[in-house]
Order: structure tokens, then sequence, then C-alpha cells
């Protein structure tokens, strides 16, 4: 059983999908997530530890490595295309609640932003790290933010900017989203944003990478 | 008109234009409106910019298109204006530029990543012979080709830009430190690994464009020259990184800062220099002031 949770692992911090998939060239015609995934619950090993044992640890691992700058967005990206392929066999597990996950991430580009690529990425991670993702998109209004923060108590809110235009619409956002909900938890992200951003508009935390926000997230659930 | 390509080779040091996004927002740009509809609905607010550049003392300008590729205007439902948008883009810079100054017509990235197969090359290459052949029309003679951290897509664009039309092409790349001190672009990309792939495909002057201050694009200039000793290089720095001050972000790099990088970036090996974000017409006046000294004491 230890195995194939670490073959798994191994697909996903590789980025190896399924065994069609020519990438990565050295596991090329090998089986990939897809594969051990579903002979994994064949052989019977539960849908939480395919998750915690198998999915987690190997996105942890992309985290780490896309944080140290030994891997860029394009390992990221085949290696969260493995995971979404894992996924698809866990889903009914999450939909009968057989399989908690650790909690829900509520995130989105903030009004007047239409840049998506980094808030994919953090989305996909945070998939990858055992919580429930509900990503509202890009030039996302107050309003949606508001909305999904009422329909899903206790989330968390992610925002993202790209631009040093639409970063100044997070301090509306946070200020609103605080006024109404004191204690909610809301976290920011992108590229031209830093620690004394965050601190002057009011946010709980700002990473510069996904490692850190998913390093933050299960530290308020731990 | 003279080829910039002739120009560099002949010895001189050439200057182009600063930020126009960000003169945009200045202007009234609201976050969430299309930048480049202002070339069909605000053509004065568009030569305006053009113009202060060409006063400031560039040899050659840009155009409002940097998004002005069909994936990009669909976002805002102007797919079916991109012809339109693009050659009025380019028409109006010429305006500005008259005859005698280059108009770069820009493309910058589609926003679309091939690898994760939602773009095919064939419909990227397409997208992009769109947009440079409307530039073309609307009198661009060079197409820029900037901002891109893919080098796939850079090739594509760069090829669509070549095989369509007969403007020269420039294209630049956006590189930041990584933690061992070199650069990478964000699908990792060094840019000693840009000039072959982009030479092959038909770009006549490569380099670097936004980033994180012109400091940084001294050692990025040094890293393209170590590899291509004979090719044109441009350098268009962002004016630092931006900081958030009392309610607005605000970019650090005084024009004098940036200025005072133009000596080292000569002396890198560059031949044209510029600005991105959040430089203004004062950054090129003063990089003009410059490279005219710097004409007069030619270094050995």
């Amino acid at each position: 059983m230890t195995d194939i949770l670490e073959q798994i692992a191994h697909c996903i911090e590789f980025g190896k999908i399924n065994k069609q998939s020519p990438y990565p060239p050295d596991m090329k015609g090998q089986d990939g997530a897809d594969e051990y995934t579903k002979a994994a619950l064949e052989q019977g090993v539960a849908a939480g530890d395919i998750l915690k044992k198998g999915l987690v640890p190997g996105m942890q691992k992309v985290g780490i490595k896309f944080r140290e700058n030994k891997i860029f967005v394009p390992q990221v990206l085949m290696s969260a295309k493995a995971m979404s392929t894992a996924m698809v066999h866990l889903k009914p597990f999450f939909q009968s609640g057989e399989v908690v996950r650790k909690g829900k991430f509520v995130i989105g580009t903030v009004a007047g932003d239409l840049h998506d690529i980094g808030k994919n990425l953090v989305s996909m991670m945070v998939e990858g790290a055992g919580w429930e993702v509900i990503d509202l998109g890009v030039d996302v209004s107050i309003d949606r933010f508001l909305k999904a923060v009422e329909e899903n108590p206790s989330c968390i809110v992610g925002l993202s900017a790209m631009l040093t235009t639409t970063m100044v619409n997070m301090s509306t956002l946070v200020t609103t989203i605080k006024e109404k909900h004191p204690n909610q938890k809301v976290i920011i992200g992108g590229a031209p944003l830093n620690n004394d951003f965050c601190a002057e508009i009011g946010a709980d935390f700002y990473s510069p990478d996904p490692q850190g926000a998913i390093e933050y997230l299960d530290a308020l659930v731990i | 008109m003279k080829k910039i390509k002739d120009e560099v080779l002949s010895g001189r040091l050439l200057l182009s234009d600063g930020a126009w996004g960000t003169f945009l927002h200045q202007k009234g740009l609201k976050p969430g409106e299309c930048p480049e509809n202002w070339n069909l609905t605000r053509p004065e607010d568009i030569r305006d910019i053009a113009r202060s550049y060409i006063l400031a003392g560039a040899d050659m300008i840009e155009t409002n298109s940097f998004g002005g590729n069909r994936f990009k205007l669909k976002r805002y439902g102007l797919e079916d204006k991109t012809k339109a948008i693009n050659e009025a883009a380019a028409r109006i810079s010429r305006e500005a530029a008259g005859l005698e100054k280059h108009v770069l017509g820009s493309m910058g990235p589609s926003g679309i990543i091939l690898l994760l197969g939602d773009v095919s090359s064939e419909e990227l290459y397409d997208a992009f012979r769109e947009q440079a052949e409307a530039l073309a029309t609307g009198g661009a003679d060079a197409i820029i080709v900037e901002t891109m951290s893919d080098l796939d897509e850079a090739v594509i664009a760069v090829k669509a830009a070549k095989e369509n039309t007969i403007c020269e092409v420039i294209c630049t790349m956006t590189f930041e430190k990584t933690l061992d001190g070199g650069y990478k672009t964000m699908m990792g990309i060094s840019p000693s690994d840009i000039p072959v792939k982009l030479k092959e495909a038909g770009a006549d002057i490569i380099g670097s464009n936004c980033g994180n201050g012109t400091k940084a694009m001294v050692d990025i200039a040094k890293e393209l020259r170590s590899v291509t000793p004979d090719m044109p290089l441009i350098i268009q720095g962002n004016a630092g990184m931006p900081k958030y001050l009392h309610g607005q972000t605000v970019f650090q790099e005084s024009p004098e800062e940036t200025a005072s990088f133009v000596p080292d970036l000569i002396k890198a090996g560059v031949n044209i220099i510029g600005g991105c974000c959040g430089t203004t017409p004062e950054h090129i006046r003063l990089i003009a002031e410059i490279i005219s000294i710097m004409k007069k004491w030619p270094t050995p």
C-alpha cells in the first residue's frame, strides 16, 4: 500500500499525468497519476489515504521546489494537471462525505483585473494541499466575494491582483469584508504586492508564492 | 526610412519610449477598462502620449496595442474589433512620429499558456499574424513582441510578424532574479536561452523589458551580450518596483536614477534604451541627455 502511494506522490511531483503523456521524458510509457490512483482504489486503499499520503506530499514537494526557484510555471502546471486527473477518481468520496478536506478556500482576482495565471496556480496548489477550493474567477466584484463568504461559513478568502492599478481595490475589499465579518481571514498575493501593503490594508497574510499561502492555511486548521 | 538594425550597425545608440499603460491610467483609464479600445474612443489622449515621447527625444515609439490580440480583446467582448483597434494604434503613433521616427507595433502575450492545450500553436500564430498585419497596415515599420515569458509563444509571435509583414521584428522577454542570483522568466527561461531561437524565428533585435528596475537590466544585458555578440540589443526596464503610498501605487525609480544606469547598459553592449512601467517622458528625456553625452565621449 505504501508503495502505490509513493508512486502517486512521485507522479504528482514530476507531473506524470497518465500513460499516454510524453511528459516528463524520463517517465515515458510508464503509468501516471491516473492509472495509479485508479489501481489504488481497486486495491482497497482508502480515498482519504490517497489524498493525504499520495497527492498532498507530492504537491508539497512541488510547492517547495517552486518557492526555491528550482522549478518554474511549466513544471507546476504539469503537476497540477496530474493532480486534477487523480482527483477525478476521488471526487465521489468527497461528495459522499467519506473524505473530509481541511477546509474551504475562496479565491478570485479582484475587480478590474483579468489576470488569471497566478490565481490559477494558487488555486490548483491549495486544492492539491487537501483544501476544497471555490474559484470565483477574474474581475470579481466585492458583492461576489461577500456572497461567497456568506455561503461558505468558516472559509478563508484569497485575493489576487497583477496590476498596480487594481491592487488598490484590495484595500476596499478587505475593509468591506472585515466590516461585515470581523473574524474573516483574508490573504493576498500578486506580483506588485508585498508585506507593507498587506499591513497597510489590514489583510491577514501576504505570500509571494503558493506554498507560503498553503502553510498559512494549514496552520489555521491544525 | 532606414532600418533600425542598420542604424545600430552604423554605431548609433538609439532611444525608445517609456510607459504607456501607467500613463493611460493617469489619463483616467479605469481598472477593468480595455486600454486598447481608447485607440477608437479617445484617440486624442493616445496621440498625446505618443507625442510626449517624441518630444522627449525618442527615436522610436510604440503603439497602444500591447493587449491587442484577439484572445485578450475577447475578454472585453472586443475581438471583432481586433483589426480596427490595431490599425488605429499604429496610425496614431505614426501621426505623432512623422516619417523620420520609427513606430514599433506592440504585441504582448496572449495570456494563454500553450502547454495547457487551451490553444494550439496554429491558433496562436493566426492571432499574432492578424495583429501584426493590422499594425503594419496602420503604419508600423517594426513589430515589437514584448514582455514574453514563454519562449515558444515568443517564437510563434516573431514568426507571425516576420512571415506576414515587411516590418523589422524586435522581441523582448521579462526576467526576474532567482534565489541563486541568476535571471529567469516565470516559465524558467534564461536570457542565454533566447538569442538562437529568436534569431531563427526571424527576430532582428532582441532584449528585455519590464522586470524589477533598470539596475537588474545591466546583468541581463551582459548575459544576453555574452551569447550574442552581434545582434542589436534593446532594454526597456520598469522604474523599479511599485510601492503603495497613501492609497496609491507609485514607482520608486526617479528619472535621475534610471538615467544613472545608462552608461552601464551601454558598456554591457546595449544599443537601444527606453523604459517600461512607471517610466515617464522625463525619464526618457534624461536618458537622451546621457546618451548625447556618451556620444561625445565614446567608450573605447
